[in-house]
């Protein structure tokens, strides 16, 4: 526990007995200026210091309004995270030179974006990014950072998943498949692993943005899984997370793109998985949000990258509850959405019924009915298509709620946009990837990849409800499958 | 030399722009602008400085030049974009083809660096060149990858390139030592508990995990009685161990600083982790461990009182005081062999 925790701030806390105060209208009051971090700390305790009493002002002060005023803070807010993201897809600033190298990228986090929140591209719009990513795709195989860029393992990815979340037959008929099989199996290396270009370097991405776009493409071959899993394996550190090289430290990005690759190629049982889940599920901090590795900071990114990495181990390892048990957790978990210093959650929730979302209630007691589906897909063939089939039973392996009071708290910004914490700016990156931990959250306890949620799996408004994804690639599922049905044949 | 020429950052006082097309050295190129299409989108207003460079710069890549003014290009495409790595990748070409003086190219990095930290492109070319320096690059990359950790000490692409030179070139006598002094300054340094983890186990000239393992389970749990809610020694410990648990159960040092956190009745979620695992593993706890359990039990918790309980009593108490990963521990839970009746 990070030094200076007061016992007060604990989102995910019990409810015992606390101090009954009153709530009161809608009086404000500045919060208290942040006590400094004791003396004698290191490096890492005040950095963690100051973003938890960022983040704690953020929730004690949510804690602190009117319930109307609650439910708006709570609530996706679509209309300005669509402009903000279709501003950009027509035009950027100067500052965007560093991102050069990684135009297709940039469409892929805005047009993704666009798609988990339901928005559709116009035609002409979408004529525009098929013939631009065109003049990024290379003669010889790949799509560049931009036009006239070697091709690069990553942008190809971005590209693949972008043209696919635009659907329709001119957007999938624009990727030359075979031309693309070509750059996979050049950048394939003697060790199992890939290049991320010509002579660029080899990593754990570079297989996952590899082994991704072939299945999506449907060219994933032997020649191309052949050691994948070997090198993958060697990534796995003593902590139970995934490195990007072998002997570098376990990292949410690299963890999710080693374990989905696995689940691709269908070696996911050569991990260690209990050692993977016991790392990940640490990830998880007071802050509600997930951090990247070990005493590292949270960021809003990882939201998607370990809550996504938790969603697939989920669908791997039976994780319901008994049958009939009850899951008193999921019920601390849902009042400490209003868990904040001195107020009592189970007083908050009372006044706060009426006007929040259903699931806050201090009284729910959430059944766990021990979702056995005898349709269960079982994991043969094409193991993409089957996987996002896979039931994941009963309760999540991560804090469903405590993530989405995070993203839609912290992350958020009501102007539109995502950040990674307080205090840094919104940016695409992002913006793609908090609300990929949205859907992700929301539809984590659903038994299957699509079902609707239940109203309590959603914080906030129901209509915060985002579009489902296929949990192995990050694309809309209903994209996914025309997608798949396309490059069947 | 390069950078001088090239306006750089946002924010930064811009340094006088002279447009590529004043200058000699790059008479006769015919600038080549990207090929956007007609109606393009994610379409980034350039600088006039970055247009022009990127200009001249496709221009020379695009005929495929192998020159010396090629090679000053490169610098300043790189200072404008130092991401750009089709332009890094046509700079070695350039290297190459030039024979150039690689202890000038660190230096040139040195300077990129400076700003860029994180950037892949960076590190990828800054390997490249220590490969073909060779092991005589070495310390210089220690040096080098030490000045990084003093501005961030966790840079997760300088821990990466300091591996690969003490793998592929050698100077791993000061390494534990060093990682040692990191953990010193701040015990929470998970990179560097990643490092230490990486000496013991590669250093030829430490003898290996084995050799290893009884000195650094003392400085592991030295460690964690300093600071019982610190996750790295805990994680570090479990890894000195790996897959030997028939090791693992029998180390007493390893139960006993369980033993010890959890009677000081606070930052103990880690202690009762590490027991549930040992616990899962067949782990035979003395009366103090119970007891110490047990004391920590609420009334309305619901456990039990007998021994095959003790895992699901853990468990429970873990629900309660780590209630951010509630569901795993119930979990965690309906996994024990002979798990308790309900």
């Amino acid at each position: 526990m990070p030094i200076g925790i007061a016992a007060s701030f604990r989102f995910a806390g019990p409810r015992k007995e606390k101090k009954k105060k009153k709530l009161g209208g809608a009086r404000m009051e500045p919060p208290p200026p942040p006590p400094p971090p004791p003396l004698g700390t290191t490096v890492t305790q005040r950095d963690q210091w100051t973003v938890e009493q960022e983040v704690g002002r953020i929730y004690s002060f949510f804690a602190q309004l009117p319930p109307a005023a609650q439910s708006f803070a709570l609530e996706v807010q679509r209309d300005n995270h669509i402009e903000y993201l279709t501003r950009g897809l027509r035009g950027l600033a100067p500052s965007f030179g560093s991102l050069d190298a990684s135009r297709p990228w940039i469409c892929y986090w805005i047009i993704h974006s666009l798609a988990l929140l339901g928005e559709p591209i116009d035609a002409e719009l979408e004529e525009s990014i098929i013939d631009f990513l065109s003049r990024c795709q290379d003669p010889s195989g790949g799509y560049g950072g931009g036009p006239g860029q070697l091709p690069h393992l990553a942008t190809t990815y971005a590209a693949v998943n972008s043209l696919i979340t635009l659907g329709g037959s001119r957007s999938l008929s624009s990727i030359n498949r075979d031309k693309v099989h070509n750059f996979l199996r050049q950048m394939k290396q003697p060790s199992g692993g890939f290049r991320m270009h010509d002579g660029g370097e080899i990593d754990v991405r570079a297989c996952y943005t590899a082994i991704s776009v072939a299945s999506t493409l449907n060219i994933l071959d032997d020649e191309l899984a052949e050691k994948v899993g070997d090198f993958i394996l060697s990534c796995q550190t003593y902590e139970g997370g995934i490195a990007g090289e072998p002997g570098s430290e376990a990292h949410g990005g690299y963890t999710f793109c080693g374990l989905a690759t696995m689940i691709l190629i269908n070696e996911v049982d050569r991990l260690d998985l209990s050692r993977l889940i016991d790392w990940v599920v640490f990830r998880q901090g007071v802050e509600c949000g997930f951090q990247g590795r070990v005493n590292k900071l949270v960021d809003g990114c990882y939201s998607f990258w370990q809550g996504g990495a938790c969603a697939l181990l989920q669908k791997l390892h039976p994780f319901g509850l008994s049958e009939g048990g009850e899951d008193e957790s999921t019920d601390s978990i849902d009042s400490s959405l209003y868990a904040a210093s001195n107020v009592s959650e189970q007083e908050e929730q009372e006044n706060n019924l009426e006007s929040a979302s259903p699931q806050v209630d201090g009284t729910c007691q959430f059944k766990q009915g021990g979702p056995q589906s005898a349709s269960c897909s079982e994991n043969t063939g094409n193991a993409s298509y089957n996987f996002h089939e896979r039931c994941a039973e009963g309760g999540s392996l991560f804090n469903s709620s405590a993530l989405q009071q995070y993203i839609l708290l912290c992350s958020q910004l009501p102007e539109g946009g995502f950040r990674d914490k307080p205090g840094k700016f919104r940016d695409f990156y992002h913006t793609c990837y908090c609300l990929s931990g949205l859907t992700v959250c929301q539809y984590s306890r659903s038994k299957h990849a699509d079902s609707p949620p239940l109203p309590w799996d959603v914080v906030g408004p129901y209509s915060n409800l985002l579009e489902p994804i296929h949990p192995l690639h990050n694309v809309v599922l209903s994209k996914y499958q025309e997608a798949n049905e396309f490059f069947a044949g | 030399m390069a950078s001088s020429s090239s306006s750089s950052s946002e924010g930064e006082g811009r340094r006088a722009w002279v447009p590529l097309a004043s200058r000699p050295e790059f008479a006769g190129v015919t600038p080549l602008p990207q090929d956007d299409g007609p109606s393009p989108v994610v379409a980034i207003a350039y600088r006039d400085d970055f247009r022009e460079t990127m200009d001249y710069f496709r221009s020379l890549y695009s005929s495929r030049e192998l020159s010396p003014r090629s090679l000053l290009l490169t610098s300043l495409a790189i200072s404008v974009n130092p991401a750009n790595y089709t332009v890094w990748h046509f700079r070695r070409q350039v290297l190459e083809a030039l024979g150039a003086d690689l202890t000038e190219e660190l230096e040139f990095t040195e300077g990129v660096a400076k700003r860029n930290a994180k950037n892949y492109q960076l590190w990828h070319h800054r390997r490249w060149v220590a490969e073909k320096l060779g092991p005589d690059a070495a310390s210089r990359e220690l040096e080098f990858t030490r000045k990084i950790f003093c501005l961030d000490a966790k840079n997760y692409h300088a821990w990466s390139h300091r591996q690969w030179v003490l793998q592929a070139l050698g100077g791993w006598e000061d390494e534990l030592d060093y990682c040692a002094q990191l953990l010193k300054e701040d015990v929470f340094n998970h990179s560097a508990w990643n490092q230490r983890y990486f000496v013991i186990t590669k250093s030829p000239s430490l003898g290996g995990l084995n050799a290893m393992r009884d000195s650094e389970v003392d400085y592991a749990i030295e460690a964690i009685h300093a600071n019982p809610e610190n996750e790295s020694p805990w994680r570090y410990l479990r890894g000195l161990y790996n897959d030997e648990n028939e090791a693992w159960l029998n180390d007493s040092r390893v139960h006993s600083a369980c033993l010890h956190v959890l009677k000081a009745k606070r930052n103990f979620k880690f202690a009762l982790s590490t027991l549930l695992d040992l616990l899962g593993l067949g782990f035979k706890p003395n009366q103090e461990i119970k007891d110490a359990i047990t004391s920590l039990r609420t009334s309305d918790s619901g456990e039990a009182g007998s021994d095959s309980d003790l895992a699901n009593s853990v468990c429970s108490i873990l629900g309660r005081e780590d209630p951010m990963r509630a569901n795993y521990w119930t979990w965690r839970s309906s996994k024990l062999p002979q798990a308790a009746e309900v």
